[in-house]
């Protein structure tokens, strides 16, 4: 059913700290484990699990660390990966960054949190704001009484009791991501935009909060089918929200955590037009030169503006020499990322600009072939999203009935943009 | 200040030195002290022999040195089990702190100290933790006691700490919950019996819906696991339980939405599959089984496999879903390689021209794996979708222009697949394939190749070139390009006889002569016999029409699927392996999907709607000898029934020219277990088997008449009803054929303790229409009492096939309840007295069933000569129809009859002093036979 060790090794294979839950594989079966992932490396093989007679391993990669889960049961795999990925979050909510040296920093306190978010192989409670108010990094003396949280075993537990602020205020960021896969000819194979709502929550008490958006399934439903309105395609909440009520009538009802957090996210599949569209003309002349021309052009209203726009445009390795030629921005040649970055600061909507670029090449050629990786676009339209999504009110009751504010922000943004190339 | 300065301890006297601080007076040395020695444990140094020191400090009111101290003690307990003994009081101590953490501390870290003697000590402050004041200690004393049973079981049950845990699952707190749950369901997975220690029942079911809402997104995954498998008693309740399930589909955690996904997948067996429910669900299955494509490449990876399970299951959910397994450029590449496989398995006319765009796309790409799967990917969809095949063939022409080595060979070895998918369509391009001859250099390619030219011999002017181009080097060939090398002269010579004489004879020769390799001497042989007994013949048998391929491959085999489909979001999801084939002593508890309760047809499941036939693993594919031996690509058709070529008719027309003593040298028997027996070779063996057989019929007209039946064979009753099942009613029963009429015999036995009357019985719709053919004559049976009746069957009732053909459903009614069982009917008792088959007819019938509708058996163990075996089948009217006795071998020939008038036909090789028998059963209902030979084997060994 379950795990039975989680190792954090560096990227020798050597452990850095382990715990056996269950004692039911030999320790030094991790030994094996960098062999069989530098085998599978070797063979294109890699996957991130790894069976063998004595165990299964799964891992992630995280900074310069393999976090190493082993099993000797057909265990939920899933659960399994969930977990290392929490596991890092949390150790991150600890000392920020994650890696070799850190572990080695705060070897104690990762002892003591791996005893209490994982037990017997099962996990227990892996909310690191949580964690952080009866597992902290100065020894505590008895008299302090230190006790669990209720947090921990209570229906509610990602909320800490008996908070208090004196200006109670909630900030909303809708941001939508726009991923795209576009083919060389210029055809969009793939369009999603995923979108999210972060909060930052700094209320008093435990308010019950409750939020409108301008749902077409309860816009329908309600009668008011004509207004404005979004459908969205999968809506995943954070564990807070009261799922079998939105299930029922739509309503987004939960006591959030304290602090920042992701209170949703969405999926549309609706097409829209691709906010920034490139167009390439690549000219590659072997042995002495390769040319590119490349447009760019906003295809959103004139009102918005998208900033810091990125055209990551990749050229091979053996390149040199570059030279640019472009009516906006700068360009960069970039031999760590193997392209050429085009950075416009401002690019306002229903505009076209242009780049052109030269770059020798070698006149022997290598043998490698090189792949054709595709042009990348990072961007960020602020006051925008491109689904239409609204929040229509957000609601904030608590029993000391206090007065809070709720900020609305909306950004849209690159997701996983992608355009081909010939 | 950071941990990292206790890694850095002198090398020597360090372990002395310690010893020292440990002792220490000052808290602050000791605990430092004791920091250093978990440093130098982490870094993997032996420090045991500190264990008394460290023992000592464990009474502490410093909680973290107290965690640090359990921490050590759990690493070394083990190996001082005696020393560990000492730290009991304290933990015994700890368990009665007024601190929740240090009670909870305590009971969790005893747990995990797996040594026997402590475990008695375990027990009380267990007991006392189980009912403790605070949620956090009761959470953690669940768990402990599922780490109690794993060191001793016994100890567990004995103390009754299953009670104690299943009270636990209606604790108030939804965290509690969850861990009892998840202790019981490891409890039950470890039972020896195999048979779960727990049963959930209804009102247990409720509550852990009812914690489901509350608990953390763990907890959740841990009851939705357990909800897995439980089976609802019916539809109505599978329905209520899914309801409210659902809302978990929008949980943000994957496990979660993973864990009720494999809930929905199951439940939705027991509900018809078209009714609104279940289709409204396949709808809402869809959008949460995309977003995980969202998520971490990790889980993406263990979601796609598990995807590629829901779409041979239910292809519906995501028809309309193509594009999002498009490949990203910076996917990781076993996140892409599983993209390609659902890819093609959701391929269809609709969507074709955008998946061969993006196959092409990749074909071009870097990573050598990817792209040969990409290649394969265009012929699979050729042979998938018809309308598309011309488009792929252009396509992978291509890609053979581009010469890249890697990406022809693949071409070709799928262009062998569509030519065998499409005869006489595409030969055209045959040109450019030589071509790129020289180049191939990796078996599978070359055997492709080969087969291609030997397919194809008459319409390559130089194949005879080609061919012997290969054979200079025969010696090296891999076994593969070997016995396709073989195959494909032989063809050449049968197409092209006059030139190719010397070829053909020169590859025998390497073939039979000069190979270590028993594959292809047998193969050898068996061309050579042809070929010098009639050419003719052997021309039927090389090149006969060879059956189509089939469209859909490497899906998994259904009662596999159905069981990996119990597994999702588990190893064996990923591995799309049975769990016991990577876990150790996993008992026996196999899952398997539930069926559909109620009156419809209960195969319905079994195949899941729409089937396909299953192409057996690469390991076990069977081969078609004369076309391909190629096991990778396993685009050859199903084996058995499938290639009914009827090379028996042909081959008894051939016998009849030669003479009757057929002219076998040698025997000529394919060892099938050498090599995976194939089709043709079976054909072949058949073909020379039956000669013989035919033969003895025609020239032998001696018989035996059947001996009247006097000892119908009984089958010893069975329990059919247990007691605790039928509420104190136990049902054991057999079934009998006297004076032409069917009996259900039955014993009764009342263990409850109040009478029982008012019986009746019903039996479900069956596959030989069994009905009742009076009611049941059951009196008042008082308690304690068991009572024996026979009652008879008539045959006339309606007919609905069952799985397997013998199986039927009774309900028997009595003043308590309504009962229900199966039982399977021993075959025999619908043999009908009449069932002696004229030897004419039975001639012409034998030969009338085609080969494809005949299943050879072996009896094992058979003492008794052709005479008893005819004495003994006799008395259940299964009558011989002729005996003969031919090389040594008596040869038995029976006939029987059913009550539907369907006819079996048997022969029986029996070699005297041998305890084998081998049986062969022809019958136009190929359904019965393996019944039939299971009563052969019964009766024979009565």
């Amino acid at each position: 059913m379950v795990l039975s060790a989680i190792y954090i090794l560096d990227m020798k294979g050597k452990v850095l700290i382990c715990r056996n839950y269950r004692g039911d594989i030999e320790n030094n079966v991790i030994d094996k484990f960098i062999g069989l992932v530098m085998d599978r490396e070797d063979e294109g093989q890699i996957t991130p699990l790894i069976q063998t007679e004595e165990a299964a391993f799964a891992y992630i990669k995280h900074k310069n660390l393999y976090v190493v889960a082993t099993t000797k049961k057909n265990s939920n795999i899933v659960m399994i990966f969930s977990l290392l990925h929490k596991i890092c979050s949390v150790f991150e909510s600890y000392f920020k960054d994650v890696e070799e040296e850190s572990i080695r920093d705060n070897f104690v306190i990762i002892y003591e949190l791996l005893d209490e978010l994982v037990d017997f192989g099962y996990p227990q409670t892996t909310d690191g704001q949580i964690l952080q108010e009866y597992i902290t990094q100065e020894g505590h003396r008895l008299e302090v009484a230190l006790k669990p949280p209720p947090a921990v075993t209570n229906a509610v537990s990602w909320r800490p009791e008996g908070l208090k602020y004196r200006k109670n205020e909630v900030f909303l960021d809708v941001i939508e991501s726009v991923d795209l896969l576009a083919g060389a000819s210029g055809n969009v194979l793939r369009s999603e935009i995923v979108g999210c709502i972060k909060m930052r929550v700094y209320l008093s008490g435990m308010p019950e909060l409750r939020l409108g958006l301008n749902d077409k399934v309860l816009f329908e439903s309600t009668g008011r089918g004509k207004s404005k309105s979004v459908e969205l395609e999968d809506v995943k909440f954070h564990q807070c929200v009261r799922l079998s009520r939105f299930d029922n009538d739509r309503t987004i009802s939960f006591i959030p955590p304290d602090g920042e957090f992701e209170l949703m996210s969405y999926r549309l599949n609706t097409h829209v037009k691709p906010l920034i569209w490139i167009e390439s003309v690549i000219e590659r002349h072997a042995h002495s030169r390769i040319e590119y021309m490349v447009k760019a052009k906003s295809q959103f209203k004139r009102r918005s503006t998208a900033n810091n726009v990125e055209i990551i445009i990749p050229v091979p390795s053996d390149a040199s020499a570059p030279k640019f030629k472009t009516t906006i921005g700068h360009c960069k040649y970039a031999p760590e990322l193997g392209a050429i970055v085009w950075n416009i600061k401002s690019f306002p909507g229903g505009k076209e600009y242009l780049m052109r670029a030269h770059l020798s090449l070698p006149s022997v050629e290598g043998d490698i072939t090189e792949g054709k990786p595709p042009i990348q676009v990072k961007f960020e339209i602020p006051y925008f999203t491109t689904s239409g999504i609204q929040v229509r009110y957000l609601k904030i009751i608590e029993k000391s009935g206090y007065q809070a504010l709720p900020w609305v922000r909306y950004i849209t943004q690159n997701g996983d943009y992608q355009l081909r190339t010939t | 200040m950071t941990d990292s300065k206790y890694f850095t301890t002198t090398k020597k006297g360090e372990i002395f030195e310690l010893k020292s601080e440990l002792n220490s007076d000052k808290k602050e040395k000791k605990r430092e002290a004791v920091k250093k020695v978990i440093a130098s444990m982490t870094v993997g140094k032996d420090v045991s022999a500190l264990f008394p020191d460290v023992a000592n400090c464990m009474q502490t009111d410093n909680l973290e040195l107290k965690k640090l101290v359990y921490l050590y003690l759990m690493n070394y307990a083990k190996s001082q089990p005696d020393m560990a003994i000492m730290a009991v009081n304290t933990f015994v101590k700890d368990c009665e702190d007024p601190n929740p953490l240090i009670r909870a501390l305590a009971v969790r870290t005893m747990g995990c100290i797996r040594v026997d003697k402590i475990t008695e000590y375990l027990c009380e402050p267990l007991r006392k933790c189980l009912k403790d004041d605070d949620p956090y200690v009761r959470k953690t004393a669940a768990v402990s006691v599922a780490k109690l049973h794993d060191i001793n079981a016994a100890l567990v049950e004995e103390q009754g700490f299953l009670d104690s845990l299943k009270d636990l699952l209606s604790d108030s707190n939804p965290m509690v919950v969850a861990n009892a749950v998840a202790a019981l369901s490891e409890i039950n997975e470890a039972s020896a019996t195999g048979r779960p220690l727990i049963e959930m029942n209804a009102p247990t079911i409720n509550k852990l819906l009812t914690a489901l809402n509350e608990c953390t997104e763990w907890g959740q995954v841990f009851i939705l696991d357990s909800l897995s498998n439980y089976t609802p008693k019916d539809e109505r309740e599978a329905q209520s339980i899914c309801e409210r399930i659902t809302p978990r589909l929008a949980h943000a955690n994957a496990a979660v939405v993973l864990s009720a996904v494999k809930v929905l997948m199951k439940y939705m067996e027991m509900m018809g599959q078209d009714a609104e429910f279940v289709v409204s669900l396949s709808k809402k299955l869809a959008p949460p089984l995309v977003t995980l494509l969202s998520s971490e490449p990790e889980v993406q990876y263990v979601a796609l496999r598990n995807i590629n399970l829901i779409i041979q299951k239910r292809p519906d959910i995501l028809k309309h879903e193509m594009k999002v397994f498009f490949v990203k450029y910076n996917d990781p590449i076993y996140v892409k390689l599983e993209k390609l496989d659902i890819m093609i398995r959701l391929a269809s006319q609709n969507n074709i021209a955008q998946v061969l765009s993006e196959l092409k796309e990749y074909a071009t790409e870097v990573d050598v794996d990817f792209v040969r799967k990409s290649v394969r990917a265009i012929g699979r969809c050729a042979i998938k979708v018809e309308q598309s095949a011309e488009r792929c063939v252009s396509t992978l022409l291509d890609l053979i222009q581009t010469k890249v080595n890697y990406v022809v060979q693949e071409a070709i070895v799928v262009i062998k697949d569509i030519f065998r998918k499409y005869p006489n369509k595409y030969e055209s391009i045959i040109a450019t394939l030589c071509e790129n001859l020289d180049t191939l250099d990796e078996p599978e390619a070359r055997a492709s190749m080969i087969w291609i030219i030997g397919e194809y011999a008459e319409r390559i002017d130089n194949a005879d070139e080609l061919l012997e181009s290969f054979l200079d080097s025969f010696q090296d060939e891999n076994t593969q390009v070997q016995l396709q090398l073989l195959t494909a002269i032989v063809k050449l010579f049968l197409k092209r006889p006059t030139d190719t004489q010397e070829l053909v004879q020169q590859v025998l020769s390497l073939a039979t002569q000069d190979s270590d390799n028993p594959d292809l001497r047998d193969r050898g042989f068996i061309y050579w016999r042809l070929l010098s007994t009639d050419p003719a013949a052997a021309k039927e048998v090389v090149l006969a029409e060879k059956p189509l391929i089939s469209e859909e491959t490497d899906l998994i085999e259904p009662t596999l699927l159905d069981e990996l489909i119990c597994h999702i979001a588990s190893l064996a999801s990923v591995y799309h392996k049975p769990p016991t084939a990577f876990v150790e002593g996993t008992g026996g508890l196999k899952r398997a999907l539930p069926s559909r309760s109620g009156e419809e047809d209960a195969s319905v499941m079994a195949t899941g709607g729409a089937s396909a036939s299953v192409i057996p693993e690469p390991g076990s594919l069977i081969g078609d000898l004369l076309s391909m031996d190629i096991g990778g690509g396993g685009s050859t058709a199903g084996a058995g029934g499938t290639g009914n070529v009827d090379i028996l008719g042909g081959g008894l027309d051939i016998l009849g020219g030669t003479a009757p003593s057929a002219p076998v040298s040698e025997p000529l028997r394919y060892d099938s277990e050498e090599s995976n027996s194939t089709d043709k070779s079976n054909a072949i063996r058949n073909t020379v088997i039956r000669l013989q057989s035919t033969n003895s019929l025609l020239g032998d007209i001696f018989g035996l008449s059947g001996t009247s039946s006097t000892t119908f064979h009984i089958p010893p009753k069975q329990v059919w009803l247990p007691a605790p099942k039928g509420k104190g009613m136990e049902i054991s029963g057999t079934f009998s054929r006297k004076n032409g009429q069917i009996h259900m015999v039955l014993t009764f036995s009342n263990k409850a303790m109040q009478p029982m009357n008012q019986f009746a019985v019903q039996l479900n719709k069956n596959s030989f229409g069994l009905i009742p053919a009076q009611a049941l004559n059951v009196p008042n049976i008082p308690p304690n009492q068991s009572l024996d009746i026979s009652l008879p069957l008539n045959t006339n009732g309606p007919v609905q096939k069952m799985e397997p053909l013998t199986n039927l459903q009774v309900a028997i009614k009595n003043n308590i309840d309504v009962f229900y069982f199966a039982c399977v009917m021993p075959i025999h008792v619908f043999f009908t007295e009449d069932g002696n088959m004229e030897k004419k007819v039975f001639l012409a019938t034998w030969k009338d069933i085609p080969s494809a509708n005949e299943v050879q058996f072996t009896l094992e163990n058979i003492e008794c000569n052709a005479d008893g075996v005819s004495t003994k089948m006799n008395q259940n009217n299964v009558f011989t129809v002729a005996k003969r006795h031919l090389e040594g071998q008596d040869m038995v020939y029976q006939s029987m009859k059913f009550t539907n008038d369907v006819w079996a036909l048997a022969e029986l090789k029996i070699q005297p002093g041998n305890p084998s028998v081998t049986l062969a059963i022809k019958s136009r209902a190929l359904d019965v036979c393996h019944s039939i030979f299971a009563i052969y084997d019964t009766i024979l060994h009565n």
